[in-house]
């Protein structure tokens, strides 16, 4: 089965390729790219206007499985991915029981092959029980397929633990993922701390809780010589302390979502609880710094931090609701339009953040679309206009807030390993050439 | 706009309500002192009393004052209803509703659950003080008693002093006193009052001689002796000692000043008895404008045209 997809924009940073090219798919894997390129057996299809990538990894994702599959599951998880563009995911061990063993993370990887559908990679527990006390098993969670290890939804709080976290990984070359906040500075805590969390009379989470844990990582990094990466950095300071750590060649990389780009504490008027989120929204000076890291690059990754929930929950009073966006099925939309368009980074900037960077840092198949490499491809249109509907996610998770919001340029095909497991059906509408914009 | 909404916070007010508010309130205290207490204003309307936090002030006032405008009342408190068996705060509403109540009274400890009724129910709904966000009625019995020994609000230094971050007293007044033109000065250890309170119109200051200096109005506000456990402060001791209003410090306010506090007071903690018992004390006259005040509430909120005829 052979795929000739001609004149496309072909934008693969891998190569340094942004051009209007031909691929060739032959089964799983990539065959041919280039200029005229010809097959007498191969399925022609012309995608003039369309932009090919190599496929979307988001490597930081809470598909819930197992237990709690009322918010998520691997099937629907994995639907949502495609949907949003991505053929590869990684995801996060804060499940019930928790991926703290080599068990575990063989039923999460063979669950995920029942489908057959985008790549998953399980991210391993740092601690038994995510309890921030014994280290787990990080070898033979290695063995079984886990490419990372976190505690994500916490922090590893004590410090000599953390320390030998990233010392003891260095010996799989496996990185360390932290979600960095300081527990005791951030108690009780439910949104920013600053104007809205006064104005609210609600508990804060300072900016502190989160800087202090992102510096003590990059100083444990580089006295251990060992890599970490940062989720969700949400701050200008922790922007800065990164900026600084990567000059002095700390093996440090992070990633900010969507919405800390776009949304400011702001959000949080009236008690939203869609904006309710961990790391909280900040300000509109820290969206900034976000986004002036995003373009000098001290910000590696885009990862949507999806974490889906049920409506009761997020129906809740807002303290009792839980933290999290259901970000998967927007993250791409959003990062078209109102961070490319806007002219913050380049197509091909965003290829490395939301493809090839990911690739390098959790050392996986992808973000390439190299010849020989297997054919994970994202086709996106960047005309097509279409409004976020929350009733048409394919995730469980409906929770997010830019429900309603209109947005240019989405991916219309999710291609993994020659197979087409996302197509866009129905267009709200397509816009003609007259009015293009630049990307 | 508030008449067809409710009473969420003092923040939603403009100042012409406020002024409204003031100006029914007095009508009704009136009334209250030559002993008209039995009005047919609310006659037929049926109000609730949700009360998920201890009160004794605020819930006696808010059940008399619909009880002088001929309502009926239901005291809701959560022991002995369905909340025990795992209702949850919004099923147990549209309940109540369902049985034709016409409004809600509702006082909680989390910050929000009025608007989050709101969102559920469409009722006047009246916050009676909802975790550390706000608590309008005490700010509008506050501003109603400055009002009325100082004969206006505007240019006036009002001083509050104690734990602002937590309190909703502190911030319904903060606001409400700015939009009615009063200088708002804020004093405590600076754990408990929060520098983006300049924000809303206060002046912040590191001491308490500083704010209550030449002020016409010094507030205590209620000291949670649970925050000593957080290490917001070293000691109840030491608090009284340097954030307590005494008479010494009571003295450089003017000679006219009145001193309020929303109650309960720990005596010899924020307020030294001398001082909570002595002349420049307004605390009993602030209990009494309470039901006035929330009669005014009530009557704007649920009586619709009968409002004219009182004035």
């Amino acid at each position: 089965m052979k795929k000739l997809f001609k004149n496309a924009r072909v934008i693969d940073p891998s190569q340094g390729i942004d051009d209007i090219l031909d691929i060739l798919i032959e089964g799983e894997k990539i065959a041919g790219i280039g200029k005229n390129l010809t097959s007498f057996d191969a399925e022609v299809e012309d995608l003039t206007g369309k932009i090919i990538t190599p496929g979307l990894i988001d490597m930081h994702v809470h598909f819930r499985e197992p237990g709690f599959e009322k918010k998520e599951d691997i099937k629907t998880g994995m639907l949502a991915a495609a949907r949003g563009g991505f053929t590869a995911v990684a995801c996060m061990p804060n499940t019930n029981p928790p991926l703290d063993n080599p068990y575990l993370i063989k039923y999460v990887i063979d669950r995920a092959k029942e489908y057959d559908l985008i790549k998953l990679y399980p991210i391993g527990c740092v601690t038994k029980g995510r309890m921030g006390i014994e280290l787990s098993e990080i070898g033979k969670m290695s063995e079984q397929g886990a490419v990372a290890f976190s505690d994500d939804g916490s922090p590893i709080g004590n410090s000599a633990l953390m320390k030998r976290a990233l010392l003891y990984a260095k010996g799989f070359d496996k990185v360390i993922i932290d979600h960095c906040e300081d527990p005791a500075l951030s108690e009780g805590g439910q949104i920013n701390e600053g104007y809205m969390s006064f104005k609210l009379g609600l508990t804060g989470i300072p900016a502190s809780a989160e800087e202090i844990m992102v510096a003590r990582d990059v100083i444990l990094a580089k006295e251990t010589k060992s890599k970490v990466h940062i989720a969700h950095i949400s701050t200008k300071g922790s922007v800065e302390i990164i900026r600084r750590a990567k000059e002095l060649g700390v093996n440090v990389t992070c990633e900010v979502t969507p919405h800390h780009l776009i949304l400011t504490e702001d959000e949080v008027e009236g008690y939203n609880p869609l904006a309710k989120v961990n790391p909280p929204l900040r300000t509109s000076e820290d969206v900034e710094a976000l986004i002036e890291g995003l373009k000098d690059g001290t910000i590696d990754c885009i990862t949507s931090d999806h974490a889906p929930h049920t409506k009761e929950e997020k129906e809740m009073e807002f303290e009792y609701a839980p933290f999290g966006i259901s970000g998967i099925e927007t993250s791409l939309g959003l990062i078209l339009d109102k961070i490319v368009k806007k002219g913050v980074i380049s197509l091909s900037q965003m290829v490395e953040k939301m493809s090839l960077n990911p690739a390098k840092i959790l050392n996986i198949d992808g973000g390439t679309l190299k010849q020989g490499s297997f054919a994970d491809i994202t086709i996106i249109d960047p005309y097509i206009e279409w409004t976020v509907k929350k009733e048409e996610f394919l995730s469980k998770g409906k929770n997010t807030p830019f429900d309603g919001y209109k947005l240019r340029g989405k991916a219309i095909r999710t291609i993994v390993k020659g197979k087409e497991v996302y197509k866009e059906v129905h267009h709200e509408s397509l816009v003609g050439p007259g009015r293009r914009f630049d990307l | 706009m508030f008449k067809n909404y409710g009473l969420l916070g003092i923040e939603h007010l403009e100042k012409e309500d406020i002024e409204e508010i003031l100006d029914l309130a007095f009508v009704y205290k009136d009334y209250i002192n030559k002993g008209i207490k039995k009005l047919s204003t609310l006659k037929g309307k049926s109000i609730v009393n949700l009360f998920y936090e201890p009160s004794t002030r605020t819930k006696n006032s808010f059940e008399l004052a619909a009880k002088y405008l001929g309502a009926n009342v239901i005291n809701f408190t959560t022991q002995g209803s369905s909340v025990q068996k795992g209702e949850i705060l919004k099923d147990t509403v549209i309940t109540l509703t369902a049985m034709g109540i016409d409004a809600v009274v509702i006082r909680h400890n989390m910050s929000g659950t009025p608007m989050y009724l709101k969102k559920y129910i469409n009722l006047p709904i009246i916050n009676a003080g909802d975790g550390m966000h706000e608590h309008p009625t005490q700010a509008l019995l506050d501003m109603m008693t400055v009002k009325e020994y100082k004969g206006t609000l505007k240019g006036l230094k009002v001083a509050i002093i104690g734990d602002i971050v937590h309190s909703r007293v502190a911030k319904s007044n903060i606001i409400g006193f700015s939009k009615m033109g009063s200088k708002v000065y804020i004093a405590g250890p600076c754990t408990l009052v929060p520098e983006i309170a300049k924000k809303f119109g206060a002046i912040v200051k590191n001491n308490v001689e500083e704010a209550v200096e030449g002020a016409d109005v010094v507030m205590g506000l209620r000291l949670q002796l649970e925050r000593q456990k957080k290490n917001l402060f070293p000691s109840t001791g030491e608090y009284a000692k340097y954030y307590g209003i005494n008479s010494k410090v009571l003295n450089l306010a003017k000679q006219d000043a009145l001193l309020l506090h929303p109650g309960p007071v720990n005596r010899e903690i924020e307020l030294t008895s001398e001082v909570m018992d002595g002349e420049k004390s307004y605390i009993r006259e602030q209990v009494t404008n309470g039901v006035a005040i929330r009669m005014a509430v009530l009557n704007l909120l649920l009586g619709g045209k009968e409002y004219e005829k009182v004035i």
